[in-house]
């Protein structure tokens, strides 16, 4: 019963979807009030039916109700109850479920939020979005029902993708589709804009906020996705250039350039056209991620099903929206007027270089991952693009563009001095560069090429810091002055240093790990001891058991370093039941802040005794996360800021202003 | 049930994190192989996704594997082994795709799209900046500003 209220609360989404879609456009054409003022209301309605059927999805899944067909095929009545929870989306039409929630939450937010957003363009934006909710909300009743029973109703289901029974993969696709999804609001907004021929600063006030979400959403998944394939696979890699790995790549690096050029609408009414066309571009992306990823054209892990008709289904809105809003675009763009101008050397010619690179790369990996299909539709011929053609092509535009993050925000906008903004960074490039030979000279006895490589990520992590500096004045101001000169800067001037610095850290820890990693294989019996990496590590026992819905051999290894002990590792090789599906799970030790000491059971050899044991040595891997997580925080901190937050009163802050408008030398907006 | 693992995980290594090697596969002599790894970072597992044979754990990626040491111990050089490898397996099996003119537009479209873009962005901002940015401030102005700037200084401590 709960079932059918699902389905039915689904189909009722559908219709109020649509009448979201098509009642506020004849609003807007008519000229109606009544009709477009209908919009809020009807987003909301929306909202409430998805999730109830969302809901009774759930049910489903935590009740074991094996006769509905998506439970059966996706659960298992003794997994944990987490996994039964997050099994829900773990497959096709439950993460198609998912994505219309995010939709229509994200459409909710907009008009619950939105009441300072003038009412024609509020109603525009509901009604783009609405349609997007229609397109998928027809997908899944038409090609993916989750909600099909089946009779007569199997006694046990057949259990989720062991791979998937993970927490950090549980929280993957939703923070994923969050990033996604909330690009849809920026597209909205932009196709809006197009219909309604207007473009303003503010515009892009309102736009900044939904891009830095879904930006910040977007960067979170990316490095929980990376950091589960990390320990999960066994592997010990965490990025793989990857098919779908780039299909959430490329929305991120549009969305990254989107960010930065909406700062310049916004600030400047500058490069309004590229804007909207980034902003339809960032959401284009997004759906052709889904594409690639549930149409099964890239046979992965993540392809729950590789259903033609459901491929064909989701290139029809593919065509249809990305299609529709260029062709808007492409009648309208020409309306629209740009306002402010500047010199190439300014902060707004800075930007329009991060764009360049951004889209560049884009390009690049967009071109690596389609390239193989073109091939093979020309002429029949299969082609590999692998991660050594991305490490050939990415790298070298990544270098130029990570080098020139620390001017940026030191140039100032319109016109700006870039032998000035180089003298403010001779001490971050000093310091950048003696810490950059310690680390590869002094440290690990490597060759002066790869102290580049650190140069690079020292250089951005140092350089971001210099526009603080800078502001906050130190050396002429003293400690307590500028200190209280930093506490009054703009919270978007913080969120801008962290954001690069984290970035920064990023790229440090992918640079320790790939210089200096090491590795070693070699078949063990428990009692035996190996040295490898300066530690040693001893194989105690290997012991099978039993898990909730898996067995195991687990070896416990423990790892001293000249007899003084650094810790134990447990890896694991899973078997589990319901499917026989092999997984590996890996003992990882912290060793130090940044590095990992990794062991993964192999398999045992086909003669002889013991097991094939792997060990990694992945030098300042953590980082690698930590700066994603750095950016996460710095993009909470820019959405604070006062003047992203839509409709906060302006008097509040008023008695701060002159510090703050002091400390910064930037016009006021 | 490890090659249907092997295809379900898609795995490709960015400098050389993966190895599936098996102690038993190794050679005696490091320098052959440290070039049997280098080849095996760039050929691919036919039936895996976007995996190398290094990184694989399924039975093909493993003959492949000793294939190519077969090759390196019988004394041929790495390209050698690579076109053995093509010869028999397709270009598929190359995880860099060759410099060939059929490749010509993947290789190319990075520095397409930057030379483009760069022309197109460094264009337009100059008729902007001809169009009406006046020059730097002058020494008049700039004295002025100094002085607004001094003041508020002054207020604020």
């Amino acid at each position: 019963m709960i079932v059918e209220l699902g389905h039915y609360a689904l189909v009722l989404g559908l219709a109020l979807s649509l009448a979201q879609m098509v009642v506020p456009m004849i609003g807007l054409r008519m000229r109606d009030a009544r009709m477009i003022a209908v919009a809020p209301p009807l987003t909301i309605a929306t909202f409430l039916a998805v999730s109830v059927s969302f809901a009774a999805l759930t049910w489903a899944y935590v009740t074991s109700d094996f006769s509905v067909r998506n439970v059966w095929a996706n659960s298992f009545s003794d997994k944990p109850l987490i996994f039964k929870f997050t099994g829900v989306w773990g497959n096709h039409e439950g993460s198609m479920l998912l994505w219309i929630l995010t939709l229509a939450l994200f459409g909710a937010l907009v008009a619950f939020f939105g009441a300072n957003l003038p009412s024609r363009l509020k109603a525009a934006v509901l009604s783009v979005q609405g349609s997007v909710t229609v397109a998928f909300a027809l997908f899944i009743l038409l090609t993916s029902n989750p909600f099909e029973r089946m009779s007569p109703a199997p006694m046990e289901g057949r259990d989720l993708n062991p791979i998937l029974q993970d927490i950090g993969l549980a929280i993957h696709p939703p923070l994923l589709y969050l990033g996604y999804v909330g690009f849809s609001i920026c597209f909205a907004f932009a196709v809006a804009a197009l219909i309604e021929g207007r473009i303003d600063a503010a515009w892009a006030r309102w736009v900044r906020p939904w891009t830095l979400v879904s930006w910040l959403f977007l960067t979170a998944g990316i490095a929980m996705g990376s950091y589960w394939a990390y320990y999960e696979l066994g592997w010990g890699g965490w990025w793989f250039w990857d098919p779908v790995e780039n299909a959430s790549f490329m929305p991120w690096l549009i969305g990254t350039a989107l960010l930065h050029s909406a700062l310049v609408m916004e600030k400047r009414e500058a490069m309004k056209v590229w804007t909207i066309l980034l902003a339809i571009l960032a959401f284009s992306f997004s759906l052709l991620g889904t594409f690639l990823v549930r149409s099964g054209v890239l046979t992965s892990v993540h392809s729950f099903a590789t259903d033609p008709q459901r491929g064909l289904f989701i290139l029809l809105i593919l065509v249809v929206f990305i299609g529709g809003s260029l062709i808007l675009f492409a009648l309208r763009a020409g309306t629209l007027r740009n306002g402010g101008m500047f010199h190439p050397v300014s902060r707004e010619g800075a930007l329009v270089l991060n764009n360049l690179f951004l889209t560049t790369a884009t390009a690049t990996v967009l071109v690596g991952t389609l390239y193989p299909l073109l091939v093979e539709a020309v002429s029949g011929e299969k082609i590999s693009v692998g991660a050594p053609y991305f490490n050939y092509t990415f790298i070298p535009l990544m270098i130029p563009l990570l080098m020139a993050v620390p001017f940026g925000p030191l140039l100032a906008w319109k016109r700006g001095n870039l032998y000035a903004a180089a003298e403010r960074l001779w001490l971050a490039a000093a310091l950048a560069l003696v810490a950059a030979l310690v680390m590869a000279f002094v440290l690990y006895d490597a060759p002066v090429l790869s102290a580049f490589a650190y140069f690079v990520a020292f250089w951005l992590l140092i350089g971001s810091f210099a526009d603080l500096w800078q502001k906050a004045g130190f050396a002429k101001n003293g400690l307590a002055k500028g200190w209280a000169r930093l506490k009054g800067l703009p919270r978007a001037n913080w969120g801008t240093a962290l954001a690069h610095a984290g970035l920064g850290v990023t790229v440090l820890g992918i640079v320790g790990v790939t210089t200096f990693e090491d590795e070693t294989v070699l078949r063990m019996t428990p009692g035996e001891t190996t040295s490898f990496a300066g530690y040693d590590v001893a194989f105690n026992e290997l012991t099978p058991g039993k898990g909730p819905n898996y067995t195991y051999d687990r070896g416990i290894f423990t790892i001293t370093r000249d007899g003084r002990l650094i810790g134990t590792v447990e890896p694991e090789k899973r078997i589990y039941v319901a499917s026989r599906m092999p997984t590996t799970e890996a003992g990882i030790q912290s060793v130090g802040l940044f590095s990992h000491y990794y062991v993964a059971l192999g398999d045992p050899p086909e003669s002889g005794e013991g097991i094939v044991v792997r060990i990694w040595w992945k030098p300042w891997v953590t980082l690698i996360w930590y700066g994603s997580i750095l950016m996460v925080i710095a993009g909470g901190i820019s959405l604070s800021d006062r003047r992203l937050r839509i409709g906060a009163p302006q008097a509040a802050r008023r008695r701060r202003e002159p510090l703050a408008a002091n400390a910064t030398p930037e016009p006021a907006e | 049930m490890t090659r249907w693992l092997a295809a379900l995980v898609l795995l490709t290594a960015m400098a050389m994190p993966a190895m599936a090697v098996n102690p038993d596969e190794i050679l005696d002599d490091p320098a052959l192989e440290e070039r049997a790894r280098d080849i095996s970072a760039g050929l691919r597992c036919m039936v895996c996704q976007n995996q190398s044979i290094d990184d694989s754990d399924a039975e093909l990626a493993r003959d492949l594997r000793v294939l190519v040491r077969d090759r390196l111990v019988a004394g041929d050089s790495n390209e050698e082994v690579v076109a053995y490898v093509v010869d028999r397996y397709g270009e598929f099996v190359l995880l860099r795709p060759a410099f060939s003119a059929r490749n010509a537009l993947l290789w190319a479209t990075p520095a397409i799209i930057l030379i483009l873009g760069g022309t197109a962005a460094f264009a337009f901002s100059r008729r902007q900046s001809r169009s009406q940015l006046g020059e730097a401030l002058t020494e008049d102005e700039q004295a002025r500003v100094a002085k607004i700037l001094d003041e508020g200084e002054e207020r604020q401590a």
